[in-house]
Parts: structure tokens; sequence; C-alpha cells
């Protein structure tokens, strides 16, 4: 039988609660727990009323078999019912059936909130404290709503008991966090923050939390907070430990409050008048003091608490950053504990040194405990504190010390915990880029970690490796020598053949003098490792081998050789098969320039962020806890902020308005339309658009032409009797490169060529493009290119303008065409079972997240068509996931920089009517919108 | 904040939960799962922190049982540390002598006393004092309602 309870025991709830632990199997329990769900429903529901304890003791019952993770459908109403009670035990239990339970029945969320007004306004301490309590729970907006106006009055009224002051304190906190549109500031603000004042410490305890969450979002209303804090803090650090009595914990003066005040101080920045920043930096030096005298308990609580306010004031040094002397001390404080006994200090000094280190007052002084974070890597037995050592060591490296915690890395990685290896490899990679002063050692220490840990070196890491090798000169030799050597390894990882291929393919004849690396046996070397790789290294390498015979044309009949043989003619993948037919035929009738030209050497990459620095920050954000409350904040927000926007109707987007077309029509002679002009030239004209260089109208046609690339990536975006603009696209994720060719069908030279990208100042902060300007003289004939780099930021509704101004015999022109970079470029297609796609589908319900479109068919309803228009919209076509067979639905997730949006589609296509219903539902509204747009054009 | 509060026992069974914020009550389970199983790998050499996704997981055994607390990257491990141990020494005051039986036969007790000392993820009284006389005071306010509602004990 059970532990005898105290206050009111509920016999019939511990024999239940007997039963179920002595049911030797989960079926048994199952099936007890069946028993006394019928029991408890016959109750309810029987014509006899239930006295408060039976029916305090069914609810108990039910909250007990919920908690067991069983679930529940009845019993709320019997719950709510308690709340009304008088009796203390009942309404207790109520409120812990409906803070556990919460239900969005609105019916009863409408008795919960009467019956807690009523408690409320009762007067009674201990139902207020209820009350309270259930609001903070449950912390609905619905509640947020119904109370928020009410607590801060509780909260500052002078008669209200002090047990209640916290709870509002805290209640009106956990509203403020999911709902702060509920909590308007107002003239209670300035008194609670004189509850910092306040006589009691538990007041000054819960007012502290409220103030330190208000004060970051308003920290001008809030900044009276400082100085009272200060001086409640130097209060509490002078104290003798006994002064705050209860208060005080295991000889620590009030060690939660200290940490709060602490913590809300790190709102704002060193106070300006001097005398508070004084008094200040006096309780900062105590509390450092404090932690050099002798314990005055061996119990951890003691040091645990002692140490605890330690660290949020070292927090706080270290987020003023402006006091040498206190960083310094923070940080020769924090080595004592590098060495201490107790593995929790070891962690939190690796970590809080963290910090320090990258202050420029205290960089230094962390660099002296080298040696004893580097012992902690090789001796550390708890794997979560050897993590923390290597981030402090990539924290704490500058040039002076690359060299020594690179090597040390490296030494660790060979016997490191395969959670955290991919992440060190990344550091190790980092740091040798970024103070490689030899490149030398750049280039042996990626191969070594390609040996050592050949498996958790992402692409990116190899690929950074070569863009750094084919732009610089100076190290291409050597990396050529230093792979050959390391690929005579019996045994090598396939990351290394990759980079071996490459390597060897651009800069194999720097090294092919020496005999002992001729072609043949820089090849033969190669071509060993090929039949143990996987496709996309075989790929790599066919590509080496035709490179080859462009470097090395003596060995051409060996490679031809191995291209012609069946392995590689008849491969079974389709890739390796094409390259291999298509290289052995480039090696047969391309002559030796022009296999020079197409196999030149790769031009230097465009600087930019490093892959791997990108792909570091990305690994630091492996996923949230975020409440539902806060998405339901946001969701709601997001509807008040959408109402100017009307419905967008396709059609009225994609026809230019009749002014717009009226402009495109005026654009026509200097454009397109224009004849070939002759020596004459229409001087006016000339004169005109001359001097007024301004951006083009759209040229006709470019509307279509826009619309014929969104579901395909290259073609002809422009062409008229002078220019041929040419686009070639590939996407990957939220990147993009395009290639714009610009083809000049005259005999003439253009002059003064150029082209350029528009973006709105909307269009300019979601999508991100960067290119060269090209040359400005383009001859008859010729055809220049422009890369473009392409960013989705994030989801973005226009399209950017190219203008192209140049001169052609005398004439100025000047062309404007919409580019074709639309959201739907950066879709990853997503195949799904019928099931998932309509739960998904259900799950983004909300009217904001769909939009329709019916429309009529523009061109002939062909299934196989259709199907490949959506399969080039960049979503996945789902077969067999509509139960209507002539219905196409997709699945994809939009990549943005920012975000990821899931996006699911239906298409519903009615052939008698000749008309679609086009559907999209995605997380988010402009989504929705602008591929519904975009799409509806196709069809 | 505190975002939640876990107490397991040894063999992963979940004996009281606390969430300081909203969510459904399938993640509530994927994500007790999911910790219970991180914490109870760890062996006791190891430190009482776990970074777990963007939160910090701060646990203690007690005999055999566990309390864990998943709190923000910008709370203070140590004296989260403490808050369980107070909470732990709340528990013995009230039931003398706490045991993980008291915790299953009295789990609504559980409960209102951890209401007492944390509110919406905070600590509302620090004062062991007066934590308990909150709780006892409620004890003896249903006696003494009892005698008032003239209603013989059960």
């Amino acid at each position: 039988m059970p532990a005898v309870s105290k206050g009111d025991g509920m016999r019939g709830l511990a024999v239940f609660i007997s039963d179920i632990r002595n049911c030797k199997s989960k079926e048994a329990e199952i099936k007890r727990i069946n028993k006394e769900l019928a029991n408890i429903r016959s109750k309810f529901k029987g014509d006899k009323a239930l006295d408060g304890y039976s029916k305090k003791k069914y609810v108990c019952k039910l909250l007990f078999i919920f908690l067991l993770g069983h679930d529940i459908d009845f019993g709320h109403m019997e719950a709510v019912n308690l709340l009304s009670s008088n009796r203390y035990t009942e309404k207790q239990i109520g409120y812990l059936f409906i803070s556990v339970l919460v239900n969005s029945n609105s019916e009863l969320i409408r008795l919960i909130n009467n019956a807690i007004k009523n408690d409320l306004a009762s007067r009674n301490p201990t139902f207020m404290g209820l009350a309270l309590h259930c609001i903070a729970n449950v912390g609905s907006r619905e509640m947020a709503e119904a109370f928020a106006g009410e607590i801060p009055k509780i909260l500052v009224a002078g008669d209200t008991m002090d047990s209640v002051k916290q709870s509002a304190a805290l209640c009106l906190l956990r509203l403020y966090r999911t709902s702060p549109d509920f909590v308007p500031m107002g003239d209670w603000t300035s008194r609670v923050v004189h509850l910092l004042n306040d006589q009691h410490l538990g007041v000054v305890t819960a007012a502290t939390s409220l103030i330190t969450t208000l004060a970051q979002k308003n920290p001008e209303e809030f900044k009276t907070s400082v100085s009272l804090a200060v001086s409640r803090l130097s209060r509490i650090v002078t104290s003798a430990s006994t002064d705050l009595q209860d208060y005080t914990y295991y000889f620590v003066p009030a060690p939660w409050l200290s940490v709060k005040l602490l913590r809300l101080l790190q709102c704002y920045p060193p106070p300006e008048d001097a005398a508070v920043r004084g008094r200040l930096t006096e309780c900062l030096e105590t509390i450092l003091n404090k932690a050099q005298e002798p314990p005055k308990s061996k119990k951890v609580q003691h040091s645990n608490a002692k140490n605890a306010v330690l660290f949020e004031a070292i927090s706080l040094i270290i987020h003023h950053d402006s006091e040498p002397n206190l960083l310094v001390r923070a940080c020769n404080q924090l080595g004592q504990f590098l060495q201490h006994r107790e593995t929790n200090l070891r962690y939190l000094a690796l970590e809080s040194m963290c910090t320090l280190a990258s202050s420029e007052f205290s960089h230094e002084a962390v660099k002296t405990h080298i040696e004893t974070v580097i012992n902690a890597l090789k001796t550390e037995r708890d794997v979560s504190v050897r993590q923390r050592a290597v981030d402090l060591l990539y924290a704490m490296c500058d040039r002076s010390n690359a060299q020594q915690i690179v090597a040390e890395m490296l030494n660790y990685l060979e016997t490191a915990d395969y959670s955290i290896r991919e992440e060190i490899v990344l550091k190790v990679a980092i740091l040798a880029e970024k103070y490689a002063v030899d490149y030398t050692w750049y280039v042996d220490t990626i191969l070594n970690l390609i040996r050592i840990a050949g498996d958790y070196v992402s692409e990116e890491v190899w690929y950074r490796v070569i863009q750094i090798v084919i732009n610089r000169d100076d190290v291409q030799g050597y990396a050529a020598k230093t792979v050959f050597e390391a690929l005579q390894a019996p045994a090598c990882h396939e990351n290394l053949v990759k980079v071996g291929g490459y390597i060897l393919g651009e800069f194999g004849n720097l090294i092919a003098g020496d005999p002992r690396s001729s072609p043949l046996i820089q090849f033969n070397l190669l071509h060993s490792k090929f039949h143990l790789c996987s496709v996309p290294t075989r790929a790599l390498l066919l590509s080496t081998y035709i490179k080859f015979v462009n470097l090395f044309p003596e060995i051409k009949t060996t490679i031809q050789d191995v291209l012609r043989s069946d392995s590689q003619l008849k491969n079974a993948d389709v890739e390796l098969q094409q390259r291999a037919v298509e290289y052995l035929r480039l090696s047969t009738i391309a002559s030796t320039d022009i296999l020079a030209t197409v196999l030149e050497e790769m031009p230097p990459f465009p600087e930019r962020e490093s892959s791997i620095l990108a792909k570091l920050k990305k690994k630091k954000g492996p996923g949230t806890v975020t409440d539902l409350e806060e998405i339901k904040k946001e969701r709601n927000s997001d509807v008040n902020g959408g109402t100017e926007s009307t419905p967008v109707n396709a059609s009225t987007v994609s026809t230019p308005s009749p002014s717009a077309d009226l402009l495109g029509l005026g654009a026509a002679p200097l454009t397109s339309a224009a004849p070939p002009p002759s020596s004459t030239g229409s001087l006016l004209v000339d004169v005109f658009s001359d001097s007024a260089s301004v951006v083009a109208p759209l040229a006709p046609g470019s509307e279509d032409n826009f619309a014929r690339f969104v579901c395909k990536n290259n073609g002809v975006l422009f062409e008229n009797q002078l220019l041929q603009i040419g686009l070639k696209s590939e996407f990957r994720q939220n990147l993009g490169r395009m290639f714009i060719f610009y083809g000049n069908k005259t005999s003439t030279q253009f002059l003064n060529f150029t082209p350029t990208l528009i973006c709105s100042d909307e269009l300019q902060s979601s999508l991100n493009l960067q290119t060269k300007p090209v040359d400005p003289t383009v001859d008859g004939g010729a055809q220049v290119q422009q890369v473009v780099n392409i960013e989705c930021i994030s989801d973005f509704m226009e399209a950017p303008i190219l203008n192209i101004q140049f001169r052609y015999g005398g004439t100025f022109q000047n062309i404007s065409v919409k580019l074709p970079i639309t959201l739907n470029k950066f879709f990853q297609p997503t195949e799904m079972a019928s099931q998932d796609f309509f739960q998904r589908w259900k799950q983004l319900s909300n009217p904001q997240q769909e939009m329709q479109n019916i429309f009529k068919a523009k061109h002939p309803m062909d299934t196989e068509i259709t199907k490949a228009k959506i399969i080039g919209f960049g979503s996945a076509l789902l077969e067999e996931v509509d139960p209507n067979p002539a219905n196409f639905v997709g699945a994809g997730i939009i990549h943005t920089k920012t975000t990821q949006i899931g996006c699911l589609l239906r298409l519903e296509p009615n052939l008698q009517a000749q008309m679609y219903r086009l559907t999209l539902r995605t997380s988010k509204e402009t989504v929705s919108q602008r591929l519904c747009e975009l799409l509806s054009e196709q069809f | 904040m505190i975002r939640f509060i876990l107490l397991f026992s040894r063999q992963g069974k979940l004996r009281l939960q606390k969430w300081y914020i909203t969510l459904p009550d399938r993640e509530r389970k994927k994500i007790t799962r999911e910790i219970v199983q991180i914490v109870l790998a760890r062996s006791q050499k190891m430190s009482s922190f776990v970074n777990w996704k963007d939160l910090k997981l701060v646990y203690k055994r007690y005999a055999s049982l566990y309390f864990c607390c998943a709190i923000e990257d910008q709370d203070n491990e140590l004296l989260t540390l403490e808050v369980v141990h107070r909470y732990v020494e709340l528990l013995d005051r009230y039931f003398g002598n706490v045991c993980e039986l008291d915790i299953i036969f009295n789990f609504e007790k559980a409960y209102f006393i951890l209401d007492e000392f944390i509110m919406g993820g905070e600590i509302q009284e620090t004062s062991k004092k007066s934590a308990v006389k909150a709780i006892e005071d409620s004890d003896m306010l249903q006696e003494t309602m009892e005698e008032y509602m003239n209603k013989p004990a059960f």
C-alpha cells in the first residue's frame, strides 16, 4: 500500500495507482485503465449527483492516466466545475487538471475564464494565487486577452499581499513572453521598477525577472532600473552571510536574486553615472575577491551557489567589455577553474573563456592557458567538455599559435568522438585557411584532414581547397606534387581521389617533368583507384582523363583505349556513359587548338565568403524548441499586417497594365522594331537618347518570354535584328548561376556595351545578384558571356530587370528585359506518399496559406506536357497521390537563405470547360501567392 | 527561463513533467523520449550539462530519480542545479525523507509544491520557509474549511 499521504488522502486514487504499478504487462495496464475509464465515465454520466470529493478523486485519476501517456477525452467539464468549489483542495485539483490538459474548446475557455475572474476578485490570497498560476500555466493568447489588463493592477496595488505580488509579476511575465501585444506599457511600469526596492526579497526576485524581460524590449522605459539594481546588488554582496536569513542559501546571500540582478544589468551598457559605475565595479570586485576566500561550507550547494554568482558577474564583465582590469581578473579566475576537480566548473570555465577570447583586452590573457586547454583535450573523460576545449582553442587561435593549435586539433581528431569529428574538420579547415602564411602548410593540413578523417570531410572542404589552389599560382606545383605522393598510399580515401583527380587534371603538367611522375604514371595511379570509387568520383576522373589528353598528347591513345572499353562506353550509369562517349569523340575529332580552348585551365574563382564558414554557422543551429503560443501570435500579426494587400489575381499581374503596354509600344522604335540605322540616322532620337541615359521600358514580348522561362532554364530570352540574348542557368538550393550570352548579329562592332542588372529596393533585400562588367566592345558576329551569381535571401515577388545600352553605328540602343529569376527556381522537389501529402495538406489549412486560381486553358490540355511543366517548375510530381488520376499534385521546398518553405500544389483540369483550378498551399502567404501567379501562366 | 522540467527514474519512467511553454502533446512525448535517452546514457563522471538543440539541459540524480531542467542559452547552469536541489529540499520537508514512491502516489502534491516554487519558468519563492508554509497552509485550510462546512472527514 501507498506511502502515507498528507492533508487529504484519496484512498481510491491510491488503490488505483497501486493496481497500475502491479500490472505485469503493458496490456494488463491498458486493461486496468480502460476499466477505470469506464467506471469514471459511468459515474460522471450517472443520475446521482457526485459530491465534491468524488469529483475531485475521479478528475485526479483522469489526470494520472493522462500523465501516464494515455489520451483523455472527457472530464473537462467536471474539472471546470471543481474550479467554483469553495474547498481549496477541490479547486486546486480542478486548476491542476486545466493547466495540464489545456483545451481550446471555446465554451470551456469561457467558463474557465469566469472562474478565474471570480477567484482574482475574491481577495483571498490563496485563491488568487491559484488563478494566477492557472493563467501562467496555460499562457494562451485567449488568456492574455482576457487578463493582461487586470494583472498589472493587482501587481502594483498597495494592498496586495506579497505572495500574490510575486505570482502576479511572474504571471504577467509569462503573458508578455507569448503575447506582448496584449500587455501595454503604462504608468504601472514605473511602479514595477520601484519593486526593486521592496522589503520582501521574494517580491524583488520575481519583479527582477519581469523587469529584465520588459527591459530587453523597452530599454528606454526601464533605464532607471539600472541604478536601483546596482544599489540592491551592492547591499546583498556586502551583507554578512546571515543578514538575509531565509534568503541565504548555504552561506551565500540571496544567490537567485544576485544572479537575476546581474542578468538585468546585462541588458544595458555600463552605467554612465560615475558613482553608479564605481559602485558596480566595487560589487564585481567583491564577488571576484570572495572567490578567493576559503569556502564557508564543504557542501557542493555552497560552491555552486557562490560560483553561479561569480559566473554571472563574469558574464556582465564580458558584456561591458570596458574594464581591462576586471577582464583579466575574470580570465585568471577561469584559469583556476580549468584545473578544478569538479567537471562542471571545468566545463563552464572553458565555455566562458570562449567569449573572453574575443575581447581585445583579454585575448592575450586567454592565450596563456593554451597548454591547459590542449591538455583538457587529451585527458577529459566527458566528450562535451572536450568539445568545449575545441571551441576554446578555435576561439583563442590567431597567427601566433595557429600552427600549434591546428596540429593539436589534427592530433585529437585521430581519436575524437564521432559526434564531433565533422565540426573539428570544419574548424581545422577554417583555421588553416585563415592563418595560412605559407600555403604549402595549408595544402598539407587539408590532405592530413582527409587522411585522418576522410569520412567527415564534407564537400565544402574539398571544394574549398581546390578553389584556393586554383586561385594561387604559387602553390599549384606543390599541391600537384603532394597529392601525387598522397595517392601512392595503397588505401586512400575517396575524397583524396577527388582532390587528386581535380588537381592533377589541372596542374599535373607541373610535375610531369620528373620521370617519377610522368604523365603515364600519373594516369595509371589515378586509374588504379577508379574502380573503387563511386559514380560521382568516377565522373570526375573521366573529366581528368580528357584534361590529360590535352595536357599530355603522348598518352592520348592510352586514355582513348580506356574510354573506349565496354565498362565505360556501355556503363549502366547514364552520366558515366555519356561522359565516356563525349570525351572519346572530343578527343578524336577536335584539333589540338580546339581541345586546348575547351580544356583550358580553370579561371580563378571569385572571392567570396568561405563555404566552410557558412557550413559551420549552419551547424550551430540544429533545431529549436519554440513556444506554440508565440507562433500563434506571429500568425495573427501576419493576418493583421496582410489586410491591405488585395488578393492577387494572376491574370492581372502578368498582363501589363494599359499604361505599361503603351510605354512598351512607345519604346519599340528604339529597340526591337528599329530598322538597322542608316548613316543619316535620326539625329533627334540620337541626341535625345544619348543624353538621357535612362532605362528603357520593357521590350515588347518580354513578358511572354519571361513566362516561358518559368519552367525551363535555358533558351533565347530576347532577339531583334541586332542582338540576341541567350540564357543558361542552374540552381541549387538557394543559390544559382546564370550565364547570359549576348550575340552581336550584325557585322559591325557594338561600342560602350553595358548590360546592367536593376533590382528594386525591395527585391535587393531578398535577392543578391553579383556579376562582373563585360567587355564594352562586342565585335560583329561575336558573342560575349556574362555570369551572374544568384543568392536567394528570402522569398520575393518581382523579377530583376536587365538593361542593355550600347552604341551601334552611331545610334544609341537601349533595351530592357525582365530577367527570369523567379521564386520557383529555388525549388527542391520532395517525394512523399499519399498519406503524408494529405496530412501536410491539412496542416497548412490556414486561409492565408492557401492560394487558389481558376483560369481558362491557354494551351491544349495535354497530360504529358502538363507533367513536364510541373517538373520544370521545380516541384516533385507525385503519382498516385490524388484519388482522381486526372489531377496533378506536386510537392517541394523553396530554399532561401533565411528559411525553407514547404510547398504543396494541386492542379485540377476540367477538360469539358477547358479550365484549370490551381491550388497552392505553403507555410508562407507571399510564397503561395507568388507560386500561384507564376504557375497559372503556364497552362 | 526554464522551458520545462522532467523527473524520471533510472528505468526511464517519467514521474513528473512540467512545461512552461506550450507544445502539442505529441511534441512533448517526442522531446521527453529523446531527453530521457540522452541523460540516462551519460556516466557519472560527466558534467551535469548537455547542449541540446537551442537549449541547455541541466540534470542531477537523487537516488533513483533524475531531475532535468531545460534552460535557455543565457541562463545560469550552476544555479539551475540549485533550483533542482531546492525543490528536492522542499519535497523532503513536506514528505519527510522523500522517496520516489511519495512522488508516484502523491503526484498532485509534487506538482503543487513545484508551483509554489516556480512559476512560468522563473523562481517565485526561494525561501524554503515561505514555500513550504504555503503548501502546509493549504492543507490546513482544507481541514478548517471542512470543519466549517461541517462534513465528515474521509
